[in-house]
């Protein structure tokens, strides 16, 4: 799978947030009001701040399971309505 | 599991909907995966106990959804969900609830960091991925699950730079008069507490009454710095921090379906109001688990059992006399998996600043809403509420729906309009409860599977 582009390995049943935080950079975005970076917290679906962008969708990171081939970026501050 | 095992003895139809990919909740998460692997041994005993449950639940015939999550349940109940970017709703005679329990939000300068993470969250790292941290951790916090999970590090070869106890000094004097039927109910757990303990000590950095930390760093976490209660001050390198403060019931659900809820002063949380059977204020919804109050594992299968033979009698499939008499000896043992928590809540009461945090702490960590500005908005004088907080601030507005900062904001308003925070009371919450794209509403197609 591929996180911003570089090929990871990750092993079956684990979730892209273990993959993430396996990184030298575990930050899975940054936030909408200040663009500052966060990263996993809570593991467990109730913080979202592994909100990345799995196979085109925002997800959470650490309820999402990995699957091979699989394209992950970090989510960049607001999203924006595409024009 | 517990409920869906019952339940299917007789011959009720059960859908577990589960928003994680495989059973066993938070505590024996990835269970089947780990099961007669070294890190089964890690984990220790009392997760490996769970498969016995875990095998049951998947015999029992139970219809199993993983991966989807629930975001909205209507009266009927009707409930809807989605899973693999499809939305669905299913109509059911009985809803069961059994979220559990979230750590408790714990702002600390820092705390939105990359690499300050909670004790929870790296326990399920080690559980879902075998993965311990690399470099030395600190551990900050209190409460049995710090203890446990540096317990399970270090049996996994991992090295703590630190334990820093926040428990409140004169906690454990305030804990003796209940330890007493802690000792007589659950002896052995009292024992396992106390041997990761001495453990802990032993062999790495223990300090004790810490009444304050605050993590440092540009973009992630480099220093951490503490203060004892004697005043003394530390600050050391840190790369990755651990946090916990106890866990909260999760009520994101049941708040948001307008079940009544009551403040459990001696948890400091709120919990659904519930009858002998686990039924909420809402026909028809049950809860059970630590979503009913935080009681532990044993105490939440026990619920989930007692609330399967209330809702099989009103299916018309067992007596209510029948249902009684089964119940008995559960609740018998419900009582008794619950002795200890008296004492157990009472000597992990949380310090009062993690609930009244200085002003330059994020409060609202998805708004970036600071704890000064709702001092701010508090002391216009017009004595605003968590809603009209939520509107002046946008505190609360984010995807987690306050599930961060609810008590946060209830606790700070309270300090500063001289009230208690249960009176202060919690955000308005609205479905859905999870974020739901508009392709998959779009997709949303109803099943008529009656229960």
């Amino acid at each position: 799978m591929f996180i911003d582009g570089m090929p990871v390995i990750a092993e079956a049943d684990e979730t892209v947030a273990t993959v993430l935080l396996r990184q030298a950079e575990l930050w899975a975005r940054t936030t909408p009001v200040s663009e500052t970076r966060r990263a996993p917290y809570c593991m467990m679906g109730v913080c979202f701040d592994c909100l990345a962008i799995v196979d085109g969708i925002v997800v959470q990171a650490c309820l999402a399971p990995v699957r091979d081939g699989m394209t992950i970026e970090r989510q960049l501050g607001r999203r924006s309505v595409a024009s | 599991m517990s409920a869906a095992i019952v339940a299917r003895r007789f011959a009720l139809n059960v859908l577990l909907v589960d928003e994680q990919p495989a059973p066993g909740g938070q505590i024996w998460r990835n269970i089947e995966a780990v099961a007669g692997t070294p890190r089964a041994e890690i984990l220790g005993k009392a997760y490996v106990e769970g498969l016995s449950t875990l095998r049951q639940f998947r015999a029992s015939g139970a219809a199993y959804e993983p991966g989807t999550q629930v975001w909205q349940i209507e009266s009927g109940p009707r409930v809807f969900m989605s899973g693999n970017n499809a939305a669905s709703s299913v109509e059911a005679g009985a809803v069961l609830l059994a979220t559990g329990a979230q750590e408790r939000p714990l702002p600390f300068r820092g705390w939105t960091l990359p690499g300050v993470m909670t004790v929870g969250a790296a326990q399920i790292t080690l559980k879902t991925a075998g993965q311990i941290p690399q470099d030395p951790v600190w551990i900050a916090g209190s409460g049995p699950l710090p203890l446990l999970y540096a317990t399970q590090l270090l049996n996994a070869g991992g090295q703590i730079a630190g334990f820093l106890d926040t428990t409140p000094q004169g906690n454990f004097l305030s804990a003796m008069p209940k330890l007493a039927a802690a000792a007589f109910w659950a002896p052995s757990d009292l024992l396992k507490g106390a041997s990761w303990l001495a453990k802990l000590r032993r062999r790495v950095r223990y300090v004790a009454n810490v009444t304050e930390i605050e993590a440092i760093g540009d973009q992630t976490v480099e220093m951490l710095r503490y203060v004892t209660a004697n005043g003394a001050a530390a600050t050391v390198d840190a790369r990755l921090l651990l946090v916990h403060e106890g866990l909260v019931p999760t009520i994101h659900p049941t708040l948001a379906l307008g079940c009544r809820h009551r403040w459990a002063e001696e948890q400091e949380s709120f919990s659904p109001e519930l009858d002998a059977w686990g039924q909420t204020s809402e026909p028809n919804v049950f809860v059970a688990g630590d979503g009913a109050g935080i009681g532990g594992a044993t105490a939440a299968c026990l619920r989930g059992e007692i609330a399967a033979l209330r809702i099989v009698a009103n299916a018309g499939l067992l007596g209510s006399e029948e249902a009684d008499r089964m119940a008995k000896p559960i609740r018998a043992r419900l009582k008794k998996a619950l002795a200890a928590r008296p004492f157990l809540d009472t000597l992990y009461r949380p310090r009062r600043s993690i609930f009244v945090p200085s002003d330059e702490t994020i409060a609202c960590r998805c708004e970036e809403v600071h704890v000064a500005q709702i001092r701010a908005e508090a002391k216009k004088g017009s004595r605003p509420g968590p809603n009209q907080i939520k509107a002046f601030t946008r505190a609360g507005m984010g995807p987690c729906q306050g599930r961060q900062c609810n008590y946060t904001i209830a606790h700070v308003l309270a300090q500063e309009e001289g009230r208690d925070a249960p009176d202060v009371g919690l955000y308005r919450v609205r479905p859905p409860f999870k974020p739901v794209t508009v392709n998959e509403l779009a997709s949303l197609n109803s099943k008529d599977t009656s229960q």
